[in-house]
């Protein structure tokens, strides 16, 4: 069976006009799918790789590179909840929001809560600064965060 | 002009309802450029850009005109723009605020360029994490297609072109042109070594111009209005210095971190950090005083307080040792702020955001990191502040030793630490204090 879905195949599709090259396709590519499936596997590297004509190392080379793809052993839980850390954030609390959320949920950045629900993970310069401290939840972004308002917005208050 | 006179210009439809939506852009005057631009040759309009004095917004602050002259005059073939919307740099988020507000504004700017150019496919190449930029951008993308803003036979000119939005995957890196471009192509964000240059061979290896967003939202103002009307704003070329290219234009200052109102203003180039911290942001948080501030995003080091009257500017912040302008993202830090604490953060940034190409930058930002932990942990030595200076002194590309200015980012916020607040650490070594930093195990 295939490892790809019908619509990332379709996505992947779309995008092969838009270039010179059938390799520039590889970042579109892996954004869908990890956006469907949480992680990129190993069967979906070499599927892609078969798509765009490359070796699934020349995929698996790019999706190292970004700290963002996840791989099978190490997948994301249903929410991304991305803390900031750098320096305007770290001037108005960024670093105690980080290190309390940790705490409640008891996980560390990088890890998924037991219930599979959220997964944490540090950022470098969101650019919301006009708004640090600030979250982004999958990719929106949320400014001038408290921990209750994180609690509040990927768990529901729970 | 002086600054009380001045009428935003890039921020004028801020806040207004719907400004993101094409018929209120057109109500306001919107696309009025593109149909004068068309009309003229493309060479004239390169000419009206470069006797403008415009320079470049994303950091480097090169003359937007003369890169676009660098193109090879008789060339078959596709000539490709990469629009730079990779905004990383800490601090910086005035991209952000014009995609959303006003993305029609951008992308005029793009049309215009891309014609100037002779490129007939775009890419906007827009990082990850500005998901509404990005529906934002979709959105208005579709309206142009389907006004006859975009696709073929623009406005009836005979001229096409396509637009392409492609999202990054969270590296800093990709906001360097040639890492962007290699991103774009599907690999590691790994600079190149230039020459060539992108003008002669950049994306699929055609000549290519890389632009910053900003860069995009000045050009339908300078079609509309003229070079004269954007050289009235900011600050002149020096007569006595024949390098210096002037600081022409309306700027986006980015203020945040210690002030009472952090938050995006738009003035003429020039105005000083002070009047920026105690007119436009509601002065520094808490009644107290600030002790460094950030001039241009953290690459480009710090001022000490007894600077703060330094013109924000292209020239300004390098004559006060920092680096230069950057993104003109200003980050204020606050007199009970420990500089050691305020450094690792900026090199703990460095390290994770070092591509690892070149060895002087991995390793460099990598020790300085470690450097600073330790004393951080109270294990700290006085000679762990030479050998600091040292490290920052051997990597970048000002000593030559690296393929791209990452490396001369990382160092520079440690050469003006140390040089300008080198009695603090001195102290903290002294002292063996530990900051008890809410870190985390394998946090970086």
């Amino acid at each position: 069976m295939s490892e790809l879905s019908s619509n990332a195949k379709k996505v992947i599709e779309e995008h092969l006009g838009r270039y010179p090259s059938k390799q520039a396709v590889t970042l579109p590519a892996l954004h869908v799918v990890q956006e469907e499936k949480g992680c990129v596997s190993r069967k979906a590297i070499s599927e892609i790789a078969d798509i765009l004509e490359l070796s699934p190392a020349q995929i698996n080379d790019t999706l190292s590179f970004y700290g963002f793809f996840r791989t099978e052993e190490d997948p994301l839980g249903k929410k991304r909840v991305w803390i900031c850390r750098s320096l305007p954030c770290m001037l108005r609390g960024g670093d105690e929001l980080l290190a309390e959320l940790c705490s409640r949920w008891n996980i560390q950045p990088g890890q998924t809560t037991a219930d599979g629900e959220v997964t944490l993970e540090l950022a470098e310069c969101l650019g919301a600064c006009d708004g640090a401290p600030c979250m982004l939840v999958d990719d929106e972004l949320t400014l001038c965060v408290t921990a209750d308002d994180v609690e509040k917005q990927v768990r529901g208050g729970a | 002009m002086s600054n009380e006179d001045f009428k935003p210009v890039l921020l004028a439809r801020l806040g207004k309802p719907n400004s993101h939506k094409l018929e209120n852009y057109k109500a306001d005057g919107g696309y009025q450029a593109l149909a004068k631009a068309l009309a003229m040759k493309n060479t004239e309009v390169i000419d009206v850009v470069k006797t403008s004095g415009l320079r470049g917004r994303g950091g480097a602050g090169f003359p937007t005109g003369l890169k676009w002259t660098f193109l090879p005059k008789d060339v078959s073939g596709p000539i490709y723009l990469c629009i730079n919307g990779d905004e990383s740099e800490p601090g910086t988020f005035n991209n952000r605020v014009l995609i959303e507000q006003d993305p029609h504004q951008v992308l005029e700017g793009i049309v215009i360029s891309s014609f100037a150019t002779r490129t007939t496919t775009a890419y906007f190449y827009l990082r990850y994490e500005y998901g509404r930029c990005y529906r934002v951008l979709k959105d208005a993308i579709d309206e142009m297609y389907a006004n006859n803003l975009l696709g073929k036979n623009i406005l009836g000119s005979g001229y096409d072109l396509d637009v392409h939005l492609h999202r990054g995957a969270c590296a800093y890196i990709c906001g360097e042109e040639t890492g962007l471009i290699e991103s774009l192509e599907g690999k590691r964000a790994w600079p190149r070594i230039k020459p060539p240059f992108p003008a002669i061979e950049g994306a699929f290896r055609r000549p290519t111009v890389v632009n910053n967003v900003e860069t995009m939202a000045c050009i339908p103002h300078i079609i509309n209005h003229g070079a004269e009307w954007f050289m009235s704003m900011g600050v002149p070329k020096d007569p006595n210095n024949p390098r210096d290219a002037g600081s022409y234009g309306p700027k986006l200052y980015c203020i945040s971190g210690h002030v009472n109102k952090p938050g995006l203003v738009e003035l003429p180039m020039g105005i000083s950090a002070r009047d920026l911290i105690d007119k436009h942001a509601g002065g520094v948080w808490k009644g107290r005083k600030a002790k460094a501030v950030v001039p241009g995003g953290i690459s480009m080091g710090f001022m000490s307080e007894k600077e703060l009257d330094t013109p924000l500017d292209f020239a300004g912040p390098g004559r006060v040792g920092c680096l230069g302008l950057g993104t003109a993202a200003v980050v204020v830090i606050d007199d009970h702020t420990s500089m050691v604490d305020v450094l690792y953060n900026a090199c703990r940034f460095f390290a994770h955001e070092s591509c690892g190409q070149c060895t002087p930058c991995r390793e460099g930002t990598a020790w300085s990191t470690k450097i600073l932990e330790r004393i951080r942990d109270g294990r700290g030595k006085l000679s762990d502040i030479d050998l600091l200076l040292e490290i920052s002194g051997s990597m970048g590309t000002i000593p030559g030793t690296t393929i791209c200015g990452l490396a001369d980012g990382a160092a520079w916020p440690i050469k003006n630490a140390i040089h300008k607040f080198r009695p603090e650490f001195e102290e903290y070594i002294k002292s063996g204090r530990r900051s008890e930093s809410p870190a985390l195990a394998g946090a970086h």
